[in-house]
Parts: structure tokens; sequence; C-alpha cells
């Protein structure tokens, strides 16, 4: 990574964008699961039995991460264009990450 | 530096220097002695004096005054005249390039003309409405308005923030942060009176909301400036000016908000 990019909050930048990104590559297949029910119950029932597979659990357990990092630190960009300024984006971008983290765990804590 | 000065050091430190124009240019290594409270700004010079008198580099006022002498020190953006050698040396090497997005015109010299451009796209000159045979202003210093303003007048042009700022090289008609902060500062100056034509002139394609809120201009700002707080300040003033009364058009051209009216 090029040297004036090494500050948390362009992490915190290339956080969102990738996140954002993959939760867009994601919701096509998203949508094919749901498509998946409108066809009838076996072939729904037979693709949530696929995702029982621990993989799949792993897999679930980094997009709730990326969803809820996405959502936590769009929340921080929002409050930062809209409320009166504060210096503390740094302590901010880190309190999104660890919540993020800490969401992810329940769920996975809750998959098995 | 004298070479005098030069007897006196403490080992010496090997510097790549950018050399070359805005076609084509390599790295070429020079070794510097190394001097007590040595500053980059004297590295350059020494190798100017000492080595290849045909560097090409800009300084004027050595004391962080002007904004001269602003480079790339091992790929951060930097005022050269007041940053020490051994709080950026690693190894014992140093990499000296040319500010980053802007065109170079010869070695360490690069070409300011577009950001100074930008300042003035951005209406970044006072317009006050008084003549001189008027009174001054009085504005107390404890003004909120004047209090904003001052936290961000004290920029020095040094276009380290234009460096530093992903979204210039991305985009390169985004204003960027030095030429917004200036547009704060005057925004938020009460004997100003083009504010609606200065926010007009903000909230286009590349105006405040290209920012991405990195806060690398703030994060190198040699002057402790924050243009990301400033853009953030003029982002939530065209909203306001949006929803009180949207921003004043003229017939035929695209406004502020980006849209055309007849
Ligand atoms: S905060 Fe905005 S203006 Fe400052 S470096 Fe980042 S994108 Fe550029
Ligand atoms: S805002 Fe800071 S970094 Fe940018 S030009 Fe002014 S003094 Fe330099
Ligand atoms: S030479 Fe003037 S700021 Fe460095």
């Amino acid at each position: 990574m090029k040297a004036h990019r090494k500050q948390p909050l362009y992490l915190a930048f290339l956080l969102h964008r990738v996140s954002g990104l993959a939760l867009a590559l994601f919701l096509p297949f998203h949508f094919y699961v749901l498509a998946l029910s409108l066809q009838g119950n076996q072939k729904l029932d037979s693709f949530l039995h696929w995702s029982q597979l621990p993989l799949v659990k792993f897999a679930e357990t980094g997009l709730v991460f990326l969803l809820a990092i996405h959502l936590l630190g769009g929340l921080r960009l929002l409050a930062l264009e809209n409320l009166p300024w504060s210096n503390a984006q740094k302590n901010y971008a880190a309190i999104a990450v660890a919540s993020a983290f800490f969401v992810a765990l329940g769920f996975l804590l809750r998959a098995f | 530096m004298s070479s005098s000065a030069a007897t006196s050091s403490t080992g010496s430190i090997a510097v790549s220097v950018w050399r070359g124009d805005a076609r084509h240019g390599n790295f070429q290594l020079f070794q510097v002695p190394q001097q007590p409270s040595q500053t980059i700004l004297d590295v350059v010079t020494w190798i100017q004096r000492h080595a290849d008198p045909g560097l090409s580099y800009r300084f004027a006022c050595r004391v962080g005054m002007c904004g001269s002498c602003a480079m790339m020190v091992n790929g951060i953006p930097r005022w050269t005249c007041r940053t020490h050698v051994n709080k950026v040396l690693r190894d014992n090497r140093l990499t000296i390039e040319p500010l980053r997005n802007m065109p170079i015109i010869k070695d360490l010299a690069c070409d300011m003309s577009e950001f100074f451009d930008k300042w003035k796209q951005a209406r970044g000159q006072f317009e006050g409405s008084s003549t001189r045979d008027q009174q001054v202003a009085a504005l107390s210093p404890g003004l909120p308005r004047r209090r904003i303003a001052d936290a961000a007048t004290e920029c020095i042009n040094c276009g380290i923030c234009y460096a530093a700022c992903d979204v210039v090289s991305w985009n390169r008609d985004y204003l960027g942060p030095a030429a917004l902060n200036r547009a704060w500062s005057l925004q938020n100056d009460e004997r100003d009176c083009a504010g609606e034509q200065r926010l007009r002139a903000v909230a286009g394609d590349a105006g405040c909301h290209q920012c991405h809120a990195q806060q690398g201009c703030a994060t190198y700002c040699p002057n402790e400036l924050n243009p990301t707080a400033s853009i953030a300040g003029l982002k939530r003033m065209v909203s306001q000016a949006w929803f009180n009364k949207g921003l004043a058009c003229h017939p035929g051209k695209k406004c502020g908000l980006g849209k055309r009216h007849a």
C-alpha cells in the first residue's frame, strides 16, 4: 500500500468500499435463493440442507461481518456529513469495526 | 549549507531523488552527509550545492510560512523546510519526489497552476461589499462564525493536502481539500457577500460531495488544519440551502445541485 494511505481512516474507507462491493456481488445469489422458495419446498429445502455445512456457516459469518461493518460505517459517514463535526472519527471507525466483529462472533456462536 | 558544516557530519544518508520532467525520469542516488538538526530541505540544498547544481526544486522562506517547499518524502507529502531528517529516516535511506497529483516541471519542482486555478473556481477570493472609505467591520474573536472561519484560515497553500488526496488523483476536476477549505472559511466570514455564488461553485460535480472523508488531507496538513471538517461543513450548508429554498438558479445553466433549469 502506498505510504500516504497508511492511516486509519483510509483503511476505514477501504473497508466500507470493499464491504459494499462484496455485498453487491452477493445480492444476485441472495435473490437466487429467494427465487428457489418460489419454485417449491423441495428445492429450497435441499439448498437449506446444504447451508448447514460448517464451511457455509463460516462464509455466512463473513457475510454478517460485511453487512454490519457496512451499516455501521455508513452511519458514521452519515453522522460526519450531517451532524456538527467531531474530531473522534478514528474512535468511531474503531468502534464500528469492533461492534461488527462482535455481531459476527455472536452469529457464529449461535450458528453451531 | 557550507562545506565546513559538511565536515561535522555524523555519517551519510542514501538519498534517492526523482530526476526528470513530465514525460520521463527516474531516481538518482546521492550520498549526503548527515548533520545535527538537518531538514529535508537542507538535504536537497546540499545535493544542489555539492553534488549536482542542475537539480531543480522550490523553496523561499525556509521557516514554514510560504508553502513552496513541499515534496513527497518516503511517499508522504511534507513541508521539507520543517521536516527533520531524523524523524523520517528509515534504514538510513530517504526517497524524495515532487508532490503527487501535480504535473512535474523538472526534478522536484511541480506545476501548481491547476491547484491555484481551483482556488479561483471555488471562489476562494474574499468579496466584500464595503469600500475603503468605510470603517473596517469589527468582528469580535469570540463570535461563533468567526471562530469557525479562524479554524480554517491558517492555510499556507503548500499543496500537501492536494497531494495526499486520492479523490484528486481519481477525478482530475475535483476542487480538492485546500480550495474547499478556503471556501468554507469565507462562507463563515460575516463580511463576505458572495456566499450564494460560492455555495453553487462548491456544490457542483467536482465539489464538496466528491470527498470520501478519508482524511488524508487532515492527517498530513502541516498546519494541522482539517479540510475534511470544512468540506463536511460545506456539505451541510448545501443541504440546508437545498431544504430551505434550493440554490438560486440561472436559466439554461446547471445549478450548484447539478440541475439544468429552463
Ligand atoms: S478527506 Fe476528502 S478532501 Fe481530504 S483527502 Fe480525503 S477525499 Fe480528499
Ligand atoms: S490546508 Fe494545509 S496542507 Fe492544504 S494547502 Fe493549506 S496548509 Fe497546506
Ligand atoms: S520554504 Fe517556505 S514553507 Fe518551506
